[in-house]
């Protein structure tokens, strides 16, 4: 019954990540909700690899480390956005729309 | 396993669950911010249910400790305010998103609950320590090992890079 309950937590934080994605409109909150989605995946590897060996622990720390990165990288662009326009507002890029 | 770990479960379950809720719907991003970090400690109970020691650390050091701290000096420094709710984007996308979120949502925990068909066995005893994964890490992962180095130097040079004021 345990891992029934970890991995439909995993299935809803990931669906859960999706919509915030899809929803929100400031540039960090999208982040946070990536984030939220890396989470859902890892906590799914972590009870298959309850399961199944230790693998799928070192692909968390993998996970993880490009979370990292990817947070910090993310986080620089969102400063860069805003100052050229002293707002985070996603919706309001539309330059490379056609 | 005994009915307390199937309770610690089942509340790690909820507070995970609630706590992405109010990530994903509250308009301060400060709040928002701040459920991520009790979600991303909840995650670390997860691991330490499931005997996953070093994770555990690991999860509340780099991500509850390190990035959760970024995101939140940057939330500071641009003083945001309250996110607006979305008018630009039509009717139809304010609906279909959500609604295909959780379809999504539906299929997959009706694919990962079904794939599962036994309880967790009782782990070897080394199982989650340190010495396990680092073995797996440093023997069977080493070239990945290498490749995130790599990965984490170029962010840092990244990230210098594009925040500066001028090149």
């Amino acid at each position: 019954m345990e891992p029934k309950i970890v991995l439909a937590v995993s299935g809803v934080l990931f669906a859960l990540g999706v919509i915030g994605v899809l929803l929100r409109r400031g540039a960090i909150s999208i982040l946070m909700c990536i984030e939220l989605m890396l989470n859902a995946v890892n906590l799914a590897f972590v009870a298959f690899s309850r399961m199944h060996g230790a693998t799928g622990q070192v692909f968390v720390i993998f996970v993880m480390t490009v979370a990292a990165a990817e947070a910090a990288v993310g986080l620089a662009i969102v400063i860069a956005i805003f100052r050229h326009r002293q707002t985070v507002d996603l919706d309001g890029l539309r330059i490379l729309r056609g | 396993m005994t009915a307390l770990t199937t309770t610690a479960y089942v509340v790690l379950a909820l507070l995970a669950v609630l706590s992405a809720l109010v990530v994903v719907w509250h308009r301060n991003p400060v709040v928002s911010a701040l459920a991520l970090a009790f979600n991303l400690v909840a995650i670390a109970g997860f691991y330490l249910v499931m005997d996953a020691q070093f994770l555990a650390l690991l999860q509340v050091i780099v991500y509850a400790g390190a990035i959760m701290v970024l995101i939140l000096f940057v939330i500071m420094l641009l003083n945001l305010r309250q996110e607006l709710r979305g008018r630009d984007s039509g009717l139809l996308q304010r609906v279909l998103g959500p609604l295909l979120g959780v379809a999504l949502g539906l299929l997959l925990v009706r694919v990962l609950w079904r794939s599962v068909t036994s309880g967790f066995a009782p782990p070897s005893p080394e199982f989650g320590t340190v010495a396990s994964v680092g073995r797996e890490l440093f023997g069977t992962f080493f070239y990945p090992f290498e490749a995130i180095s790599l990965l984490l130097v170029s962010a840092m040079v990244g990230a210098v890079l594009l925040a500066k004021r001028r090149l």
